[in-house]
């Protein structure tokens, strides 16, 4: 709970510093705000479950392990966003506190007990997305990007409240176990049918927002225009959050509801596999690549979803989900500086990186292997648990088409290692290193470094909750 | 903890391989796989020949999943270890007289593949085992596709993809096996003798055996499985081709007698046949290519790919002597590759041409060179006291046991070699000079220093192969017990 006072007040202090004119001072504050949050949250570790506002909220293990991911994913991508630092016009200080704003929706996300505050939270973030996503003004696609992402997504709110609103009809409650009671209750037997539409429509609400097929249309265009540091925060926080605002609803409002949602949800993870996969073949731009590969993503931590197996489930989408962001944010964050300094999103502009820039490659290659799933990386270990909890629950087939969607995955992560690595420099501009700073550097060296530990050590993280 | 030591000690080198340059880490690199060597050495001193398991450690990897970090040597691992760490430094060693760019990055690519290559040898879980199988891909397709030849993108990418799409069906049927251990209540366990001690059905066996067994045909390769291997041998650099072929090969092997057999024992028992006859229609094919080759390189490359389905053969015959052949053969193999390899890259570099119809006539000037490449070679065409003849006799006994059209059928596979090796041989050392070798330098001393070692184990395994039989003996036994109960 602490985080979220935290965030949103001295979010609104980070808006003043804007006044005084100097954006130097703006990164180091969001950074310190962000350690303070993390901090905050960490202390609330192994506490009692606390809740607040009328229990609309509670503060337990599960949301204080998600919000770390989120605070932690926040602040391991910061230190990339200083291009911004140096265009004068840009109101920086309103970026940084959208993005804590945002923050705070996520966190809200992940501890919410009541399906208002889903609603509220799930409205922060996305409303702050939203203008995120246009902050490059002068760019068109910027703005297309944030018209689109702004039109599609206030639609699926929408949709998401109605369905908030046949649940409510049909148990007439807003709290989850209540929900759940409710749905378990063989009196409100005549309610099912519309139970059943508002589920679906709470799916395709939240669907949306995890870029889940065949929802999953405004992505690739949206990622691509959006710039690129805060693409990375939408493929992880927002995804993140996303999946635990998801799992939440699952196990504590729709547990005894499976033998309908299953199915559901079934036919949403295999075209989402199927699609992300597939489409990430045919791109090539990296940037595209990569919003596919996201949607590829949330088509895995579906498995977890419909696998619903208890802790498996819960430290399998953690797991995963730290992994995946980690990864994810060393990718854009690589990607990021090649593109503001080489002015090129295609393979082809990572050509010859090895040479020029090793730390970069390096980095990049690490998290291209998590993202695929190869041993010694995160990625694997996520793969691993979340495959196994649906195995375990006797999903043989899916998991089958996880894997081969995986092997297809192997395919286009490696074609950045292999631009990288092995095809010489494209033109003469690109013989020329990219800077990076020291402590982007030091950044890069810790993102690797966990993704490292994560798929050596996994014991760490894949039994906290 | 010596096992620990063994196996963690290439990957600190390797780290630490990062604060030289050039030079001197190759140097470094190469006292870093000899002191390994040396380690490796006293650890077989001290170890009894026995089929338990020794120097084990075993420690909880992932908490509260029965997946442990396993590992520990017996008479089996304890030979693999040793041809490992013995030709690491050699493969070094031999790859000073190039200078390849970024040689830390290069060599600290090597010293990390012994870690995964060593990892493989002694781990005692099924997904440890998977995870150094993995750890000791991703740095031979590094070395392989930055420091290859010019067709190195396509054909690395295709090894890359073939290996790794392989080793997925095996940790899908380890996972499935995984789960199998915990069915009546148990905890749930990825140990190797939790897998060995599961009562399958011979339905689930059946099918669990072509997941595990795809994983092992890859890398070995065992026809039809192949196609990446004379592509990927040919256009990786010689200390790439040498790791593939005189280690990583025998991950496949390895992997089929102590994950195949005694898991699945009744798949096997259904499939062997199959299988038997797809190695012997490898050895034939491989041999029949090999005599139409015109490119150095390749022409041995498929010549390992015939040797290796004799092994295959060997190892599915079940009988001790097949398998005993075949571990006898893995290292006469490993050491075989190794040399002729070498001798392929000496010409090479030389004379900048794998072509063997531009080559000619090199005894008259390197007397040393021919000498040592007679050895190896007559090795590989398994002539009597030298190793190759050892390994080759085991096995074909073992196949013949097993079936006697099928023995006689694999026994081509030392006719063809002769064929294609001393045709190979006349063709290069004999005969008139060409343009490209009137200028030809002898070996030098550093050259003789990689293949003098090599020479030595093939007479030596020729001569007393008692000295490794009797070290893989229990645990041979031990295996078949297992299979057959």
């Amino acid at each position: 709970m602490t985080s979220i006072v935290l965030l949103s007040v001295l979010g609104i202090a980070n808006l003043f510093l804007g006044f005084l004119r100097s954006n130097r001072i703006l990164l180091p504050a969001a950074l310190v705000i962000l350690l303070l949050a993390f901090g905050a949250n960490v202390l609330d570790w192994g506490a009692a479950p606390q809740s607040y506002f009328n229990n609309m909220l509670t503060i337990d293990n599960y949301s204080v392990a998600f919000t770390g991911i989120v605070v932690l994913t926040t602040l391991l991508l910061l230190p990339f966003s200083e291009k911004y630092v140096h265009d004068g016009e840009a109101n920086l200080a309103e970026y940084y506190s959208l993005l804590l704003f945002a923050l705070v929706g996520a966190i809200m996300m992940v501890s919410y007990d009541n399906m208002l505050m889903l609603f509220v939270g799930i409205e922060i973030l996305s409303i702050s997305m939203y203008v995120l996503a246009g902050s490059d003004k002068r760019n068109v696609r910027s703005n297309e990007a944030a018209l689109k992402y702004f039109l599609m997504g206030s639609f699926a709110t929408g949709i998401l409240l109605f369905g908030i609103a046949l649940v409510y009809g049909a148990t007439g409650t807003f709290q989850l176990t209540q929900i759940g009671a409710g749905v378990a209750n063989p009196a409100n037997a005549s309610f099912m049918p519309m139970l059943y539409i508002g589920m679906l429509l709470m799916f395709i609400g939240i669907g949306f927002k995890v870029s889940a097929a065949p929802f999953h249309y405004w992505t690739p265009d949206v990622y691509e225009g959006t710039p690129t540091f805060f693409t990375a925060f939408m493929s992880t926080v927002v995804k993140t959050a996303g999946f635990a605002a998801f799992l939440k609803l699952l196990l504590f409002a729709f547990s005894t509801a499976q033998s309908f949602w299953v199915p559901t949800i079934m036919a949403m993870t295999v075209l989402t596999l199927l699609i992300g996969n597939v489409g990430a073949v045919a791109q090539s731009s990296a940037k595209r690549m990569l919003a596919y590969s996201s949607i590829s993503h949330a088509g895995y931590l579906f498995i977890g979803l419909v696998a619903l197996n208890g802790k498996l489930s819960e430290n399998g989408i953690f797991f995963y989900s730290l992994a995946y962001s980690i990864a994810t944010v060393a990718s854009f964050a690589v990607l990021k500086l090649v593109i503001d300094q080489r002015q090129r999103e295609d393979y082809d502009g990572l050509n010859g990186l090895a040479k020029t820039n090793p730390l970069l490659a390096f980095v990049l290659t690490v998290a291209m292997l998590s993202l695929a799933g190869i041993p010694l990386t995160g990625g694997f270990f996520g793969k691993f648990f979340l495959f196994g909890a649906a195995v375990d629950k006797g999903y043989i087939g899916l998991v089958v088409f996880a894997v081969v969607m995986s092997m297809v995955g192997i395919y286009y992560y490696l074609r950045p290692v292999i631009a990288m690595y092995m095809r010489p420099a494209a033109d003469e501009a690109a013989t020329t290193p990219i800077v990076v700073s020291g402590f982007q550097s030091a950044v890069l060296v810790i993102l690797a470094l966990l993704t490292i530990l994560l798929g050596v050590l996994p014991g760490i993280a894949s039994s906290l909750l | 903890m010596l096992t620990a030591v063994l196996l963690f000690f290439p990957l600190a080198a390797a780290l630490l391989l990062h604060f030289f340059k050039g030079g001197t880490a190759r140097v470094v690199a190469f006292g870093a796989a000899l002191l390994e060597f040396v380690l490796a050495v006293v650890v077989a001193v001290a170890s009894k020949s026995s089929a338990a398991t020794q120097f084990a450690i075993d420690q909880p990897w992932i908490a509260s999943s029965g997946i442990r970090f396993h590992i520990g040597l017996d008479g089996l691992s304890l030979l693999l270890v040793l041809l490992t760490t013995f030709l690491v430094p050699l493969i070094i060693l031999a790859s000073f007289r190039h200078d390849y760019k970024n040689a830390s990055a290069f060599y600290a690519l090597i010293l990390f593949m012994q870690t995964g290559l060593i990892g493989v040898f002694v781990s005692l879980d099924a997904f440890l085992f998977y995870f150094f199988w993995e750890v000791a891909l991703i740095p031979i397709y590094f070395i392989a596709g930055v420091w290859g030849g010019e067709r190195r993108v396509q054909v690395t990418f295709k090894f890359f993809l073939y290996t790794i799409i392989g080793s997925l069906f095996m940790l899908a049927a380890f996972v499935y096996l995984y789960f199998q251990t915990g069915v009546n209540g148990a905890e749930r366990s990825s140990d190797l003798l939790a897998f060995y001690n599961l009562s399958l059905s011979a339905a689930q066996q059946s099918w669990l055996f072509w997941l595990i067994f795809i994983a092992f045909a890859v890398k070995m390769p065992i026809f039809p499985f192949h196609t990446w291997q004379p592509d990927t041998y040919t256009e990786s650099p010689a200390p790439a081709t040498m790791l593939l072929s005189g280690i990583m090969l025998k991950m496949g092997i390895y992997g089929t007698l102590r994950w195949l057999l005694p898991v699945v024992p009744l798949g096997v028992s259904q499939w062997s046949k199959l299988v038997m006859i797809l190695a012997v229609i490898g050895i034939i094919y491989g041999a029949i290519i090999a005599i139409r080759q015109r490119d150095l390189k390749r022409l041995i490359a498929y010549s390992s790919f015939s040797h290796v389905g004799l092994m295959a053969a060997g190892v599915f015959s079940l009988t001790q002597i097949g398998l005993q052949g075949a571990v006898i053969q893995m290292l006469a193999h490993g050491v075989n590759a190794v040399g002729m390899f070498f001798v392929a890259d000496a010409i090479e570099r030389r004379t900048g041409t794998r072509e063997i119809s531009d080559l000619g006539g090199l005894t008259r000037h390197t007397p040393v060179l021919s000498v040592t490449f007679l050895v190896m070679l007559l090795s590989t065409v398994a002539l009597p006291l030298t190793a190759g003849f050892v390994g080759e006799f085991l096995l074909l006994a073992g196949v013949y046991e097993y079936n006697a059209w099928l023995g006689a059928a694999a026994g081509l596979t030392i006719i063809f070699a002769a064929v294609y090796l001393l045709r190979m041989f006349q063709r290069v050392m004999l005969g008139p000079d060409t343009s490209l070798t009137a200028t030809f330098r002898d070996l030098t001393g550093a050259e003789l220093a990689v293949l003098a070692p090599l020479i030595v184990l093939v007479f030596w395994i020729g001569l007393f192969p008692n000295t490794f039989l009797h070290i893989s003996e229990p645990s041979i036994i031990q295996l078949l017990d297992i299979v057959k109960r």
